[in-house]
């Protein structure tokens, strides 16, 4: 094993999860008024629609794709063995990428030729913007030249992916596999690097707690019945840091 | 029974004058921030007219508010389901060119052009993009505008109008419009606070003001779709929501917000009502027909000794239950039945009530001009005399049903369409008239004013209590303020001496940067 090939796919993998973790941590305790996706809904609206739908709910599908190969690769396999559920397998989280490709270059496009939305762009979201971009078209170019990519994906890079979370990397599977599969795996990993100084850390913040929250919020600054009663013991209500 | 106090608004229509002064005061102190430029807490809208942003009140665009469910509520256009489908992209929000797009002029080129044979202009540019624009619409566009194509016929109120009032309407000869001053309504029953998925807009318990947690805001943009009122904006340079305080600092420091304490015309009240929490779902989900009056109902009477009993078992302060017995929202509201909230058939619950204009309704051309009489048709009433207000006829309140500004369009905007509830002020504001005309002036006869009187429900002594608080109140009958207590929640919440010598409130992180 060469040593840019350790670095890139032995210790580049967890140095990219360590920025994550440590990023993202310090991100929300620091700055964590800045954890959301600015939205540019409000200044565009009707392209906005063509991009950021077809981009979410792709990419939701797509990164949910991996993440059960990722988990359940002996589920996939069996799911596979048919030819029939194969191609569907297949064609399904192909369109989901093209989904996300055409809603990604959409927002690009939007947001390049947009005089309002250049004002509540950084360059971050752009490079964002474009690495996305790269990802899934090489994600593209993967399902297409090297099938069936759901097939081995859970026989070979599962096992990799498995053997760095165990600490114990094992990497041959992934040197001997071709160059566009290769970037598209170190793509993932510093997507991952530079996650927690992106706009997708919004990501982390979805708000599914929604669902079981009653609808009506009311909050109170004391307990109103406690703080009027003079049996309430001092240690109950004295100043926090007195 | 769970007694809450709410602060709870007055705003006389009557008396308005549609100066600005409330927006201005409000924009100096909350809104003149870049984001936020074209958000006015408090606006004043001339009606009949499409307001601010456009058309707010059709909900058939904006799908904000609660419908009915059964037998309960669900939110129009958000909600559980709703909202979170619709999370990359919310079809019914507004966007800035349903408010307008802010600009400034270029004045340092009226100073600095070089010289030459045109007179230097001051370009008008854009707030959002630095750049040019031409001006499409601004602040008030609509001020003053009614009977225009444009605003005032595209008024969503008018489709309970029959064609031909509408047109007795916007003849020229006849042409009326009030102001509609708006701030946050406060409600009990909050469209916004409940599309939160965030859970950052919350009620706050103690006085009922509805805040936007700044910190929690992740600007999923819902609470602007389920605000009926569109009350809640989005701050495109923050990506987070903000809407009126209600000069939360202020009211805690025992002074009435900017925008009522600055007001000209003094149609402004503030003070606390105590209503019973438990009943909001079941008032929130009442029928068509007793909505208005449920909601009315809910506010419960803080003299009677078994509420202030259960007031206080609750751990509702003296002090607010003292003002809640000097609140005059609770005298416009309940002791005189004169304010009616604001499109109550939204289900949020509103806490500013407004009491309806009768000058628009009852106001008409003194001496007829034969020639112009054949226009007017059968909807204006005409008359003879030069009287402005109509009370010579034997037939007291007569002018009501052919009113110059059909009653039919203030139901709209104030009783979910109930003209009965609406008629009713207007008697009891003309009642009061009557009275006062005939004690001050005396052509009008002791038994032609009591008569008036019986016929509106009142009494002469209540009459006279609502000229005072209309016309000589002083600032602290306008503004009942309950102190807020803070002594005891801050040493329930901080050693207030760790705040010695740092920011005070708030965080003085810069909001421009994000990512790298």
């Amino acid at each position: 094993m060469g040593s840019l090939d350790y670095f890139l796919f032995v210790a580049f993998p967890y140095i990219a999860i360590a920025v994550f973790l440590v990023g993202t941590i310090y991100r929300y305790n620091q700055k964590g008024y800045k954890v959301t996706s600015l939205s540019a809904q409000f200044l565009e609206n009707r392209r906005g629609f063509w991009g950021t739908v077809p981009f979410h709910w792709g990419i939701l599908m797509v990164a949910l794709g991996h993440l059960v190969a990722f988990l359940f690769p002996k589920l996939v396999l069996s799911w596979n063995s048919d030819p029939a559920r194969l191609i569907m397998h297949e064609g399904l989280g192909f369109t989901f990428a093209v989904a996300v490709f055409v809603g990604l270059a959409a927002l690009i496009i939007r947001r390049l030729t947009n005089e309002r939305l250049q004002q509540v762009t950084t360059r971050m979201d752009l490079f964002i913007e474009f690495f996305l971009l790269l990802q899934v078209v090489l994600g593209c170019w993967i399902a297409l030249g090297y099938r069936w990519g759901s097939s081995w994906f859970a026989a070979d890079l599962s096992p990799y992916l498995w053997s760095l979370v165990k600490l114990n990397p094992q990497t041959d599977a992934v040197i001997a596999m071709p160059l566009v599969i290769k970037s598209h795996i170190v793509c993932a990993f510093s997507i991952l690097f530079v996650f927690p100084f992106t706009r997708l850390v919004h990501l982390l913040v979805a708000p599914l707690h929604y669902i079981m929250r009653p609808y009506q919020v009311v909050i109170w600054y004391w307990d109103r019945k406690k703080i009027r009663d003079a049996g309430t013991p001092w240690s109950e209500a004295r100043p926090r840091n007195n | 029974m769970d007694i809450r106090s709410q602060i709870s608004m007055i705003f006389h229509l009557d008396k308005c004058i549609g100066c600005h002064t409330c927006s201005i005061a409000c924009k100096n102190i909350w809104t003149d921030r870049k984001g936020v430029e074209y958000q006015w807490w408090n606006n004043v809208e001339t009606k009949p007219g499409t307001g601010y942003p456009s058309k707010w009140e059709d909900q058939d665009i904006y799908k904000g508010g609660w419908e009915k469910s059964g037998s309960s509520i669900k939110l129009k256009g958000a909600g559980k389901v709703k909202g979170l489908g619709n999370i990359f992209h919310n079809p019914h929000m507004p966007v800035i060119d349903d408010y307008y797009e802010p600009f400034t002029y270029k004045y340092l080129d009226l100073i600095e052009s070089p010289a030459g044979d045109d007179q230097p202009t001051a370009r008008p540019v854009s707030l959002i993009t630095g750049k040019p624009i031409d001006i499409k619409s601004g602040p008030n566009w609509d001020d003053d505008l009614s009977g225009t194509p444009d605003y005032a016929r595209k008024d969503p109120n008018l489709v309970n109008l029959s064609p031909a009032e509408q047109e007795a309407m916007f003849q020229l000869e006849k042409m009326a419009f009030f102001y509609l001053p708006r701030i946050c309504n406060h409600c009990l029953n909050p469209g916004c606070v409940a599309s939160c998925p965030s859970g950052a807009l919350y009620k706050r318990g103690e006085d009922g003001i509805v805040l936007v947690n700044q910190d929690v805001c992740r600007g999923w943009r819902m609470c602007v779709t389920a605000c009926p009122y569109k009350k809640t904006y989005y701050n495109w340079h923050t990506g987070k929501s903000e809407k009126c305080i209600l000069c939360f600092p202020r009211i805690e420091a025992g002074l009435a917000p900017a925008c009522m304490h600055s007001c000209v015309g003094r149609i402004r009240y503030l003070g606390v009502v105590l209503y019973d929490a438990d009943r909001i779902e079941e008032v929130a989900s009442s029928d068509d027909k007793d909505l208005v009056q449920n909601h009315l109902d809910l506010i419960l009477d803080p003299h009677d000794p078994a509420i202030i009993k259960a007031a206080k078992e609750n751990g509702i302060p003296d002090s607010t239950i003292r003002s809640a017995q000097a609140s005059p929202t609770y005298k416009f509201v309940k002791d005189w039945g004169l304010a009616l909230p604001l499109h109550a058939e939204f289900r949020t619950l509103p806490m500013l009530f407004y009491v309806p204009p009768l000058l628009p309704v009852m106001a008409s051309l003194g001496k007829s001009d034969p020639a112009q009489l054949d226009k007017m048709g059968p909807v204006v009433k005409q008359w003879n005399d030069d009287w402005l207000y109509d009370t010579s006829t034997d037939d007291i309140f007569g002018t009501l049903d052919n009113a110059r500004f059909p009653i039919e369009y203030m139901a709209s905007l104030f009783s979910a369409g109930d003209t009965e509830m609406v008629k009713a002020r207007i008697q009891k504001l003309m009642a009061v008239r009557i009275h006062r005309r005939h004690v001050t002036v005396g052509d009008i006869s002791a038994e032609k004013s009591a008569e008036a009187l019986k016929q509106a429900g009142l009494t002469a002594k209540m009459a006279d209590d609502i000229y005072y608080l209309t016309s000589l109140a002083k600032f602290d009958d306008r503004f009942v303020i309950p102190a807020s207590h803070r002594e005891q929640a801050i040493e329930m919440m901080e050693f207030t001496g760790d705040k010695k010598g740092s920011a005070g409130f708030g965080f003085k992180e810069g909001t421009a940067q994000r990512g790298l």
